[in-house]
């Protein structure tokens, strides 16, 4: 990463520079890591101390909460919903992404316009006008074809991946377009048809972007509380609306809330801390140019 | 993860190639009958099937309830519900009366708020971003710490900030040495632009170290041999390197912020303190709390429409900004 | 070509249209019951216990009496307080739901006016052995005055005054208040440095409305007129309001933090003795669970307004509770109906009511000595002689949202030491009572 990264200037910056960043960074990194500190130190109380005033430091080190949480909530099992769900709406999302954005960033053709203008003009749409008819739809097409869309796993993928659709679309056109054609013709030269060309040569010198769509895609799944709320059951039910619930029923349990919100939250940015560079990489040449 | 690592450079060559090289006319080699047009429509068929069935349609069916008296007692059979003609619409924007003039009065906090939540979030990320543009010791280590919140599941991370607002067990109050209600009253307000922008500004700070590493790097080497120092070089090249990055980042910002339901859904529960009282959750609890998804509707196609304005004006006038600059 | 294209598109968006517009239709058409599917059964339970978990357990080990009773086999699904009403509208527009379910009682009439639910007329009522088994209380609360019930009473709840023994004795308190007076004087007491009065929840809707419904009717007053009007800034209602904001603001008998309670928090100032009394239904299991021994509290009738007709005669609860309904649209109306039976035979209302902490709605179960505990025998007396269900009207969800609004407003004031005056309590009123008028 360093090696792509402009330097301003040769020179040393000057400590008026120097010191500004220091204090501004310190700042900016405290109000970031805040509620992360809360979370973790919260985590390891025992009761009484989150029931009491907040103090910075637990009087006494416990691990209870976080054994207690797998018996007074289902985490394990919502957990492995959430996982499904956003896993396989980030993979068929980033499929279809890369398809649309193939044909928009190579291809001439009518009506091209209205398609891009119309997948941004969605970002706009809010998302308690479409809940309830898209909950009638799905129940629909299950009425009719019988494909159980409501209360199943599909259901909600179909809607997650549809939610991020937008957005890496748009951001993989730009990254796409930044790849030169010349890379595409030679491949088609060789032999390869317009697909062989893109799974040959564009995929993969698009890898950054691809990993920030799916890393963009995956957060979108696994964040999501309102339509999981109406769309899930008892055993479809995801992390989100799980520990929500469990959040307004337990209110008083809060160090077991905060060590289930630690436990939900590590796999995520665990995961997008490790993406990261790939996030700024693709970002670079796709969403920002 | 290795396969990745071993890519990752080929896209950096790709990347550090002359992108905004002459567009090529040249047509490629494809079989004529699929250049006629079939394969790029096939290629955007999944996608442009899920926009129409997730969002288009179902978007097609809310307004078409705007239309309709679609009450408790009509919802169990909505085919059947009468036709309201504008009836839903006239009670929204009837400001003198109750129904009216709360919609308003949400309305414009949601204005403020999305002024204050973007402005500070672009704020941070642009000062964050610039800082962090050369190389210094930690650095990784602090983007990934910047990185954070935005990683952090939405949930988790609003119930932990409703945690710290508690008025006499919240470490706010206990840092600030104050006793003020953070959850109900007026400064719910703050509190809720406070977790907004805690939660916004990293993205962006992404976007925006992003939009930085497009700056070439001869500008800069030109700009020091001009003698111009750090904080020139700052304002007159990186500021206005980053207009185009700008005009994409404020207005998926300004729609993210404005439509967003779960912070304030989570932060408030039910029966959001009037200060903070955000259109989103305005418009559910007139929908799903009173099962009037007419009205709902109606209030949502207003604001839809208010969106698509913003959204044709802000980029109609950040285009005609951006060439005049250009030419 | 451009053309064809064109054409192309709007048939397939109208295609989809229709599809999505045919849903109210399609569920209408095979809206009525049948017995088509005799051996199965869903079920929706409410979060009644400690957590969900919990409800599983207990519930799973009764609903298999029930199983191999008749050899339905019944899928149970606990569905969170938060969703369930988001989750009974979605069944309810698309006619995908349970075949039983639990309702709020207050959502009763709510609940009627879809038509979803199927109405117990007497013939209904009698194959679960008659309306009569029944409190009389609890039936009142399970639909609009005048039409056939949309539901059945399963557990039932009402209000008592809870107390902290230790810090009354220690006040010279001797017995607990019977009249609001009383309350407010002994709160004003015990009221020092981190003890309070009165612990209550300032940012909890429904528990406003069960409060401002009891005080409005001992100022002889109610929400709404006979015919179903929204009545909310009549003299009686807007004292009723005051009177429980002045508890804040002019009595100052509670902690201005209680403004930003909304889920349990007044029980746990009560059982760690930061409060002296709090008006609760059925908390005795939160207090164990919080660690305060049954011995340190007492257990007394909700106060009333001082003078005649008195405790005992006068409305001082609402009747709060869990009714139980059968999904018009069922495919195995008997054997929901068989289940209604089952949940609400004398047996398993003992179980189910004893466990929960709650009382039965059934006559006979409720005088089984398990009911005769401090607690319970206070809230079965207020049951039979002194509660009152909220508003059976259809437009009681809205009710609760926008009166509960605007009182938690108003302690939101009170908090902020702005002043409460019977004024801006009829000005939050009125505009509460302005929003109710758009249908």
């Amino acid at each position: 990463m360093p090696r792509s990264t402009p330097a301003r200037s040769p020179l040393a910056p000057p400590p008026s520079f120097v010191w500004t960043r220091r204090i501004v960074l310190t700042l900016l990194a405290l109000f970031a890591l805040l509620p992360v500190y809360v979370m973790l130190s919260s985590s390891v109380k025992p009761l009484e101390d989150t029931l009491g005033e907040w103090s910075w430091i637990p009087s006494r080190f416990t691990l209870r909460p976080y054994v207690d949480i797998w018996e007074t909530v289902p985490l394990a099992k919502y957990f492995v919903n959430s996982l499904i769900v956003a896993g396989a709406a980030t993979v068929c999302s980033v499929v279809i992404a890369v398809f649309a954005a193939y044909a928009v960033s190579r291809y001439r053709f009518r009506g091209k316009r209205l398609f891009t203008v119309t997948i941004l003009s969605t970002q706009m749409f809010p998302g308690i006008l479409f809940l309830l008819p898209l909950f009638l739809i799905f129940v629909n097409i299950g009425n009719q074809t019988g494909i159980a869309l409501y209360g199943s796993r599909g259901g909600l993928i179909l809607t997650y991946l549809t939610f991020s659709l937008p957005f890496s679309i748009w951001m993989l056109i730009g990254y796409f377009s930044s790849i030169p054609r010349d890379l595409d013709e030679a491949a088609m030269v060789d032999g390869c048809g317009p697909l062989g060309a893109l799974f040959r040569v564009v995929v993969p010198a698009a890898v950054p972007g691809i990993v920030a769509v799916a890393v963009y895609a995956f957060m979108t799944a696994w964040g999501e509380v309102l339509f999981a709320s109406v769309m899930t059951n008892d055993t479809t039910r995801t992390l989100a609306v799980g520990l929500k619930a469990y959040a307004t029923e337990n209110n008083v349990y809060w160090n077991q809330v905060m060590a289930a919100s630690l436990v939900v939250s590590v796999p995520v940015v665990a995961g997008f801390l490790l993406l990261q560079r790939y996030l700024v990489a693709g970002l670079t040449a796709g969403a920002v140019k | 993860m290795t396969s990745l690592d071993l890519k990752a450079p080929a896209a950096g060559e790709a990347l550090s190639s002359p992108a905004g090289g002459p567009p090529r006319r040249r047509r490629l080699r494809i079989p004529d009958r699929l250049r006629r047009g079939g394969l790029p429509y096939l290629l955007l068929l999944p996608a442009l099937a899920l926009e129409l069935l997730i969002h288009l349609v179902p978007m097609v069916v809310g307004i078409v309830m705007a239309f309709k008296e679609l009450t408790q007692f009509y919802i169990r059979d909505w085919g059947s519900a009468p036709w309201a003609g504008f009836d839903n619409f006239r009670v929204a924007v009837d400001f003198d009366a109750p129904i009216g003039a709360e919609l308003l009065h949400s309305f414009w906090v949601t204005c403020t708020f999305t002024v204050l939540a973007v402005g500070f979030s672009w704020l941070f990320g642009v000062t964050a971003a610039i800082l962090m543009q050369e190389g210094f010791r930690g650095r990784g280590v602090l983007r990934a710490v910047f990185l954070t919140p935005y990683a952090l599941p939405v949930y988790a991370a609003v119930i932990t900030w409703a945690f710290m607002f508690q008025r006499d067990n919240g470490l706010v109050n206990s840092a600030l040495g104050g006793d003020s209600f953070w959850l109900i009253g007026e400064n719910s307000f703050w509190a809720l632009t406070i977790v907004a922008v805690w939660k916004t500004w990293p993205f962006a700070f992404l976007m925006l170290m992003a939009g930085l590493q497009n700056i070439p790097r001869e500008l800069y080497e030109a700009a020091a041999i001009d003698g111009a120092g750090i904080w020139q070089q700052i304002r007159r090249i990186t500021l206005p390197s980053l207009a185009p990055v700008n005009q994409v980042l404020v207005l998926v910002l300004f729609l993210w912020t404005f439509n967003d339901f779960n912070t304030p859904y989570l932060l408030f529960g039910k029966g959001a303190p009037e200060a903070a009282d955000l259109v989103s959750i305005h418009i559910y609890d007139s929908s799903f709390i009173t099962w009037n998804f007419g009205s709902g509707s109606a209030m949502s196609a207003l604001l839809l429409l208010f969106l698509l304005l913003v959204t044709a004006v802000y980029l109609l006038l950040t285009s005609r900004g951006r060439k005049g600059a250009d030419a | 070509m451009r053309h064809i294209r064109a054409a192309a598109a709007t048939a397939l968006v109208l295609a989809l249209t229709a599809t999505a517009a045919a849903c109210g239709g399609g569920t209408a058409t095979n809206g009525e019951g049948s017995n088509k599917s005799p051996k199965k059964l869903t079920y929706w339970a409410s979060n009644q216990g400690p957590s969900i978990e919990a409800d599983k357990e207990i519930l799973t080990k009764e609903i298999a009496k029930f199983e191999k009773q008749t050899g339905i086999d019944v899928e149970l699904e606990v569905v969170p307080w938060a969703d369930l009403l988001n989750r009974i509208l979605a069944a309810t527009s698309s006619g995908q739901g349970p075949d039983v379910l639990n309702i709020g009682n207050t959502w009763s009439a709510s609940l009627q006016a879809t038509g979803a639910l199927l109405p117990w007329d007497d013939k209904t009522f009698d194959r679960i052995g008659g309306r009569d088994r029944f409190t009389e209380s609890a039936v009142a609360a399970t639909g609009a005055e005048g039409k056939d019930p949309a539901a059945v009473p399963l557990y039932s709840l009402s209000y008592a005054l809870y107390y902290n023994k230790k810090i009354f004795k220690d006040a010279g308190i001797e017995k607990p208040p019977a009249t609001w007076d009383e309350l407010v004087a002994a709160g004003k007491k015990v009221t020092k440095g981190d003890t309070y009065g009165l612990a209550l929840e300032g940012s909890n809707l429904s528990n406003h409305i069960h409060q401002a419904f009891v005080l409005a009717k001992q100022h002889g007053a109610d929400f709404f007129t006979a015919d179903g009007k929204p009545d909310f800034t009549s003299d009686g209602a807007v004292a009723g309001v005051k009177q429980w904001v002045d508890f804040m603001a002019k009595d100052k008998i509670t902690s201005k933090s209680v403004a930003e309670y909304a889920q349990n928090q007044s029980l746990s100032d009560f059982s760690k003795g930061k409060a002296a009394m709090v008006l609760w239904q059925a908390a005795a299991s939160t207090f164990k669970s919080q660690g305060m021994d049954e011995s340190e509290y007492g257990v007394a009738p909700v106060p009333v307004q001082s003078g005649t007709p008195g405790q005992g005669e006068q409305i001082n609860s609402m009747v709060a509770g869990i009714n139980v309904s059968v999904f018009k649209n069922s495919d195995n109306l008997d054997g929901a109906i068989d289940f209604v039976k089952f949940l609400t035979s004398d047996e398993e209302q003992k179980i189910l009511n004893s466990t929960y902490g709650s009382i039965p709605p059934v006559k006979a179960a409720q005088q089984d000595a398990a009911f005769d505990k401090p607690d319970t025998s206070v809230l079965r007396d207020a049951l039979g002689t002194s509660a009152a269900p909220l508003p059976q009207v259809p437009e009681e969800s809205q009710f609760e949202t926008v009166v509960g609004t605007a009182i938690k407003d108003l302690f939101a004031d009170a908090a902020a030491g702005r002043p409460v005056t019977t004024e801006s309590v009829k000005a939050a009123l009125a505009k509460a009572e302005q929003q109710m008028t758009k249908s």
